[in-house]
């Protein structure tokens, strides 16, 4: 077959490029063995672990199930993102994807697309073997709404700092810190119950992203809707977007 | 034919006096260059001198702080712009797990009226490696699924940063009668290199750029009056002499 190098260039439709960047990205970070043992093997064994031995920790297995869905949208927006985002651009990808019909705000909903959609996926799982081992959460529609405003707004904020630390470190800083970032988020809030921690350490761990999305998701389980993880993800989102806008480098 | 959209006095790439400083380091010092439909315009340089920082001008991903840059007449980095071009970067450029197959494919997602992709390996010769991870990738491999990369949109401008670094004969000459057919249909070329014979085999035009400013242009006949291409980029070039 004969090509014709004519110039014609004309884009594909916004939504098919935005869908293109997105599936192609989820589908690598997905066949990367260390991610994929951050989004689904880790959690599930969090799940199983707290299933069985949560009891003796103080912490019910109504707590546990909905603590696992909060710590696998904090390893994938966070860990994940911050991870792949930092070796895209060292090894130039962000620079050859910004200038295509893309351009960077397609990037960016691409990226932030293709991490919801693994999201999703991880959380479907989840919540499936956690019926499984007997998870029965309270029926709400009010606090299952309140929780997945929540969910979304936190899952920005992650993003938001994964992108501000990979736009502005190196690929192994941004490596170190985000897998120390997602060690330390565990227990503030993800994990463990803003209650559990001393009266004065409460309010602080309560402002964290991570404690509000914890906080309102086991919330959630209970048949409650929280308001004030709305307001503390909404502002966390807001702030590490705008942050991650500013310092973010396309180039290494 | 297309192209002829722009035959007139204004370039479809026209860049004039821009300037672009990195903290002390002055990457672009008033460069000034044009380059037009159906033409290989060829930046010849020494490492450093600022050809790679001018693409990036040209893509939007780096503001000049003076001077003044369009591509066919919209500011660089807009959404006309970027629909139009094409990139061959200079080195990766592509996810290090992804397949050259997969990768082509995706990009082709990008534009409404892509080249076919299997017809573009097969032309440039990928299809023994099409369903490697390109990290595995030779560098000379790696440079051939760029340049299917930067061509699979039909671009009306292509980008070439250094196209032949790393190839081998056979290859480089593969590679260059892929440019001259973009040309003949065509396609404004802009090409990187500081390599004399790739200049001297494509090139209709000649910048030599030297710490950030064009100091000398023309053809390769202009510019070999006196001696070799070599000879005219020694002596137009500092390199990294004070």
């Amino acid at each position: 077959m004969t090509l014709d190098f004519t110039p014609a260039a004309r884009p594909a439709p916004l939504a098919r490029r935005v869908l293109a960047h997105a599936t192609t990205e989820a589908g690598l970070i997905l066949r990367n063995g260390e991610q994929a043992l951050l989004a689904v093997v880790i959690p599930v064994a969090v799940l199983v672990a707290g299933r069985f031995f949560g009891d003796r920790l103080g912490l019910g297995f109504q707590d546990t199930a909905p603590s696992v869905l909060a710590l696998a949208m904090w390893s994938s927006c966070l860990t994940t993102l911050a991870i792949a985002t930092g070796f895209e651009r060292r090894y130039n990808v962000l620079e050859r994807m910004a200038a295509t019909p893309l351009g960077k705000p397609g990037i960016l909903l691409g990226k932030g697309l293709g991490i919801a959609m693994i999201t999703v996926g991880q959380v479907v799982v989840l919540v499936a073997i956690a019926a499984g081992l007997g998870w029965r959460p309270v029926p709400s529609a009010p606090a299952f709404a309140v929780a997945a405003v929540t969910s979304l707004l936190a899952m920005g904020a992650f993003a938001g700092l994964a992108l501000t630390i990979s736009g502005s470190l190196r690929p192994e800083a941004t490596l170190a810190l985000a897998n120390l970032m997602y060690l330390a988020g565990m227990p503030l809030g993800i994990l463990l119950p803003v209650a559990r921690f001393p009266e004065w350490a409460q309010p602080l761990v309560a402002a964290l992203p991570t404690g509000a999305l914890g906080g309102s998701l086991r919330a959630a389980a209970h048949g409650v809707a929280l308001g004030w993880p709305v307001a503390v993800t909404a502002l966390w989102c807001a702030g590490t977007l705008t942050l991650a806008w500013k310092v973010f480098k396309w180039t290494s | 034919m297309p192209w002829r959209r722009y035959a007139g006095s204004v370039p479809l790439l026209d860049a004039r006096d821009l300037t672009l400083s990195f903290g002390t380091l002055r990457a672009l010092d008033g460069l000034t260059l044009a380059a037009d439909a159906g033409r290989i315009t060829t930046l010849l340089g020494p490492n450093g001198a600022g050809k790679t920082t001018f693409i990036r001008c040209c893509t939007g991903l780096a503001t000049p702080d003076d001077g003044t840059l369009t591509l066919f007449g919209s500011e660089p980095g807009s959404p006309d712009v970027l629909a139009r071009i094409g990139l061959m970067p200079q080195s990766t450029g592509a996810w290090s797990g992804i397949t050259a197959a997969r990768l082509l494919r995706y990009l082709s997602k990008l534009y409404a009226d892509p080249q076919p992709v299997d017809a573009l390996i097969d032309l440039l010769g990928i299809g023994p490696y099409a369903a490697t991870p390109y990290r595995r990738l030779s560098g000379g491999q790696q440079q051939t699924v760029n340049l299917a990369g930067a061509l699979v949109g039909r671009p009306d401008l292509v980008f070439l940063d250094e196209p032949s670094a790393g190839l081998d004969p056979r290859s480089r000459r593969a590679t260059w009668d892929v440019i001259r057919r973009v040309r003949d249909a065509g396609v404004a070329v802009l090409l990187t290199t500081h390599d004399m014979h790739e200049a001297e085999a494509l090139a209709d035009s000649v910048h030599i750029v030297d710490r950030g400013r064009v100091t000398a242009e023309g053809t390769v006949a202009d510019l070999t009056v006196g001696g070799s291409l070599e000879d005219a980029f020694l002596h137009h070039t500092t390199g990294d002499r004070p």
